[in-house]
């Protein structure tokens, strides 16, 4: 089966790494995908806050889009996830809500049939390629690499359609295929900050120091992530966070990083070389012989 | 069709109508002077009035003048649901020299006026319902009640303190009960407790006596470790077939002398026990605990080594000597019984904590249960009345979770109503026993009750810390030195406004109460009905609490809701005294809605026999006739509606008098 695949904004900007990855790990899993044409918004960002039904109107046309040809889209971006899930739950709940959709889909000759499932890629890994053939397929094992997984709040709240709303184990278990080590966390659900950064920065930078000073206490060499946005903050605001407490320095990965890496993808293919805080002296340290 | 002139002439039918306004409950929606003027345009209706509480004295007496004073000879009373007035309205025809059927009522408050909001609209739909009931009462013929002898036993299912308590009522009363219970022993939850609120009275002192009593009580057959497997008949004459599991001990040679759990193989424990929630571990042969009723042990033939091999030493039975009481080859048996009525005291389970991600239940170990913390607290539980850590250390801190499984729409909507009392029980006893400081985290404190607020008074003037606010997470990541190596219980203050972070050593999660997991195995097997939540459905909410709609089977204690213990002891009491107001009647009178068959056309199918659920129906074999037994038919009318051929009849619920109802509310004016 060919899946649809919606990449949205973020991963062709601050996330590239993480589509550069998960294409790659697809590929050598093959696992084929096929990106929806003519791609919008998903409706994140400020819509969702500032304007709903615009918000439901742009994601049910990814959604209309996808449907046509397939019958279930990957969206790797936890907000893209989020998005599309709850526009898919309250154009089912609100026949209102499904009638100004499809109105507005309407005059651009669409119509949202509700007959593609959402699908995160964590999902995908696991339930359809499992992690008995990834691991078959594992071509650099991690060495006993210690990560943190961190998951962030959209892929499990509100709908936990795949995994443990509190303690999910996803990444756990793939990466484990995959012969890392992973570390208790309890920080795995918690809040990144999400845009308080930006709006107030002490807040914001006090969850980062925590999440980031909570994986190194417990051992992790590297967090892995599902979220561009969790991702950048940590990652990006990690020497900042520092200042106001004390300085950390752990590495912040797409998991799919470490997935496409296991699997004999080139280091310099999946983003690894513009990281903020260096993936290869960890690498090296652990004498994984990566491509 | 009836021919309707033969409801003429001096035999005439003369249709009485009466509609209630039930104060504004019906008026408020329903123009009930437009519908009384509206039936009384109807063929056939000699009188229509309309009155402000039909059901009472003066609302009654108007009907018997009127069938009186007009020579009615039917009536039609548009009120509330037959369920609540049918009776009343029957008694007042039969009163009045009527046959009581001869009646008919139509439902114009739960069918009509709590249902609408638009008054035109509803007086339309009641006149409609009126019609329907004026035509169909035409044909209504004049009905017997049956009369059939109750059997004087009563069978109590559940040995919680409600089971115990209604038992002994009726076994004081002299009636012969059976109790029938599925654990080794009786007591239920209330066995598990230390003490009780609010005047902190053990448990175990007051309940044992009663258990003892129970036990040795002539006039109560107690059969623990025994299931009730099937039940048939009906009020007054049920007859209930019992399993006894297996104890491989064999009841009547067994002292409670305990040395064979004492010479058994195991040195140690290796089992979880369940009376103390897998706090501490059983061996294979046990005695739940220590005052256990019977004193009688039971052996767990999966943990039991010559149930696995074959080949134990078989210690015990060299223990018990020539008492010969254990008997691994023992099968389960079955017994059967007659009794008249039944009460369920099937009790409650608590909520499963791993169900809520967020309290850290099973992810940290010295995130307990309030059920375990009352054995850690019980002097005869898994640390002799000490409360440590699994670790073995005191707490120094202790935080107390409220409402964990109830009031939350994620898991369970409703109030527990026992939990915030035996969080402050808890919250004292834990102080008393270490010395530490309790948080207590809550929505609301409910504490309605004779002495509760009072206690909660007193738990304010011991020190207990009260933070209201629900928690959000219980985890162990510090953020401040102080908080390392404990678990740090996250909540919003809601009346200081701010987010509290409170590091603790221990954690109690005050879980709320559910239905039993087999509560709708339970329901059918009693034909009974559960609400939406699964908790046993009472005839009615205020005014027949214990009653059910299966007349003769009532219900008491936790299986019909949260419960504490004064409250399932109270309606341990009255569904006893309902129990023993029905036998002591002697006799019941049945509903006339029997079936019968129509000989000259049934063509001896036999499809009915096997649909009806009451054994009911036989064949005669020398007509090839199908033949209803009056006294075993329930009037389901499950037969009446399966016969291929249109042959059997039900009283009351004629072909005739269903079409004539239904070309009523079809004819639209």
């Amino acid at each position: 089966m060919k899946y649809a695949y919606y990449p949205g904004c973020s991963l062709r900007g601050t996330g590239r790494a993480y589509e550069e990855s998960l294409l790659a790990a697809f590929r050598l899993l093959d696992v084929e995908v096929e990106e929806i044409d003519d791609w919008n918004c998903c409706g994140a960002t400020t819509y969702m806050s500032v304007d709903e039904l615009t918000s439901y109107a742009l994601a049910s046309r990814n959604l209309a889009l996808a449907e046509r040809d397939h019958s279930e889209i990957i969206a790797p971006c936890a907000a893209c996830y989020l998005v599309l899930n709850k526009t898919q739950h309250y154009i089912r709940d609100y026949p209102d809500i499904k009638l100004v959709v499809n109105r507005a889909l309407d005059t651009i000759g669409l119509k949202y049939r509700d007959k593609v499932k959402v699908r995160h890629p964590l999902d995908v890994l696991l339930n359809d390629v499992g992690p008995e053939a990834i691991a078959a397929k594992v071509k650099v094992p991690l060495n006993g690499l210690k990560i943190a997984p961190y998951y962030g709040c959209q892929i499990v709240r509100p709908y936990s359609t795949f995994d443990d709303q509190g303690d999910p184990t996803s990444m756990e278990r793939l990466l484990e295929a995959c012969g890392a080590k992973t570390v208790r966390y309890p920080l795995k659900t918690t809040c990144c900050g999400g845009s308080q950064k930006g709006t107030l920065p002490e807040v914001g930078l006090d969850l980062i120091h925590y999440l980031l000073s909570e994986a190194q206490k417990n051992g992790a060499e590297v967090i892995t992530t599902v979220c561009p946005l969790c991702q950048f903050n940590l990652e990006s605001f990690q020497k900042e966070a520092g200042e106001r407490h004390r300085q950390t320095a752990v590495p912040v990965l797409y998991f799919s990083q470490l997935l496409a890496l296991a699997l004999g993808a080139p280091a310099d293919t999946i983003g690894l070389q513009r990281g903020f805080v260096p993936i290869r002296p960890v690498f090296a340290k652990k004498e994984i012989a990566y491509a | 069709m009836p021919e309707i002139s033969q409801l003429s002439g001096p035999e005439a039918v003369r249709v009485g109508f009466y509609v209630c306004h039930c104060g504004t409950n019906i008026a408020g929606t329903v123009d009930v002077k437009a519908l009384a003027g509206y039936a009384a345009s109807l063929p056939r209706v000699a009188v229509s009035r309309e009155y402000k509480y039909m059901c009472s004295d003066p609302g009654q007496a108007l009907i018997e003048q009127d069938i009186a004073d007009h020579k009615l000879n039917r009536v039609v009373v548009a009120s509330c649901s037959p369920l609540l007035h049918e009776a009343t309205f029957r008694r007042a025809l039969g009163r009045a020299g009527l046959n009581p059927f001869l009646l008919q009522m139509v439902n114009i408050r739960e069918h009509v006026s709590w249902v609408h909001l638009d008054k035109k609209a509803a007086t339309e739909k009641a006149q409609d319902l009126v019609r329907a009931a004026v035509q169909r009462v035409a044909l209504h013929k004049p009905l017997q009640k049956r009369r059939v002898d109750i059997n004087p036993s009563v069978l109590v299912v559940g040995g919680g303190i409600a089971g115990i308590h209604a038992a002994l009522t009726l076994a004081e009363a002299g009636k012969q009960v059976y109790l029938v219970e599925r654990e080794p022993t009786i007591g239920g939850h209330m066995a598990m407790f230390d003490k009780t609120f609010p005047t902190l009275d053990c448990a175990a002192c007051i309940l044992t006596p009663k258990m003892t009593a129970v036990g040795s009580h002539p006039n109560i057959k107690l059969w623990t470790y025994s299931e009730v497997v099937k039940v048939d008949g009906y009020v007054g004459n049920y007859k209930a077939q019992v399993k006894h599991k297996p104890r491989y001990v064999i009841d009547d040679l067994c002292i409670g002398c305990q040395e064979c759990i004492a010479a058994c193989v195991y040195k140690e424990g290796k089992t979880p026990d369940e009376f103390n929630l897998g706090l501490s571990m059983r061996k294979p042969i046990y005695l739940p605990f220590p005052q256990a009723v019977p004193q009688k042990v039971v052996i767990d033939r999966d943990t039991c080594i010559e149930f696995k091999s074959g080949k134990c030493k078989k210690t015990c039975v060299e223990a018990c000597g020539d008492r010969l009481a254990i008997d691994f080859k023992q099968k389960e048996t079955f017994d059967e019984i007659e009794i008249g009525a039944i009460i369920l005291a099937t009790g409650f389970k608590t909520f499963a904590p791993e169900r809520n991600p967020y309290c850290g239940y099973g992810r940290y170990p010295n995130v307990y249960t309030s059920l375990e913390v009352e054995r850690l607290i019980n002097a005869s539980g898994p640390t002799a009345g000490e409360v440590i850590l699994r670790d073995g250390k005191k707490p120094a801190s202790v935080g107390i979770i409220h409402c964990i499984g109830s009031r939350d729409a994620n898991t369970n909507r409703w109030c527990s109503k026992v939990c915030c009392m035996y969080s402050l029980k808890l919250a004292h006893l834990i102080k008393e026993h270490t010395g530490a400081e309790v948080f207590n985290f809550y929505i609301d404190m409910r504490t309605p009750g004779k002495g509760y607020e009072e206690f909660y008074d007193r738990l304010l003037d011991e020190g207990v810390h009260f933070v209201r606010g629900r928690v959000a997470e219980v985890s162990d990541w510090a953020v401040h030195p102080s908080e390392e190596g404990k678990l740090v219980i996250r909540a919003e203050d809601t009346l200081a406004g701010f987010v509290r972070r409170i590091p603790v050593d221990m954690v109690v999660l005050s879980v709320g109460l559910e239905p039993q997991s087999d509560a709708q195995d339970v329901r059918r097997l009693f034909n009974i009905s559960c609400a939406s939540e699964g908790w046993f459905l009472e005839r009615h909410p205020k005014l027949a609490p214990v009653s059910t709609f299966t007349e003769g089977v009532y219900i008491a204690g936790a299986c019909q809701g949260p419960k504490d213990i004064p409250d399932s002891v109270a309606q341990a009491g009255a569904a006893a005294a309902e129990a023993l107001a029905l036998i002591d009647a002697k006799s019941v009178e049945l509903e006339p809605y029997t079936a019968s068959i129509l000989e000259e056309e049934c063509s001896g199918c036999k499809s009915c026999i096997s649909l009806c659920p009451y054994q009911a129906i036989a064949f005669i074999e020398e007509k090839k006739k199908a033949y209803i037994n009056e006294v075993l038919c329930k009037g389901c009318g499950t037969c009446v509606a399966g016969c291929p051929s249109g042959s059997i009849k039900q009283n009351f619920f004629e072909d005739e008098e269903i079409f004539e109802e239904i070309e009523g509310v079809l004819a639209y004016a």
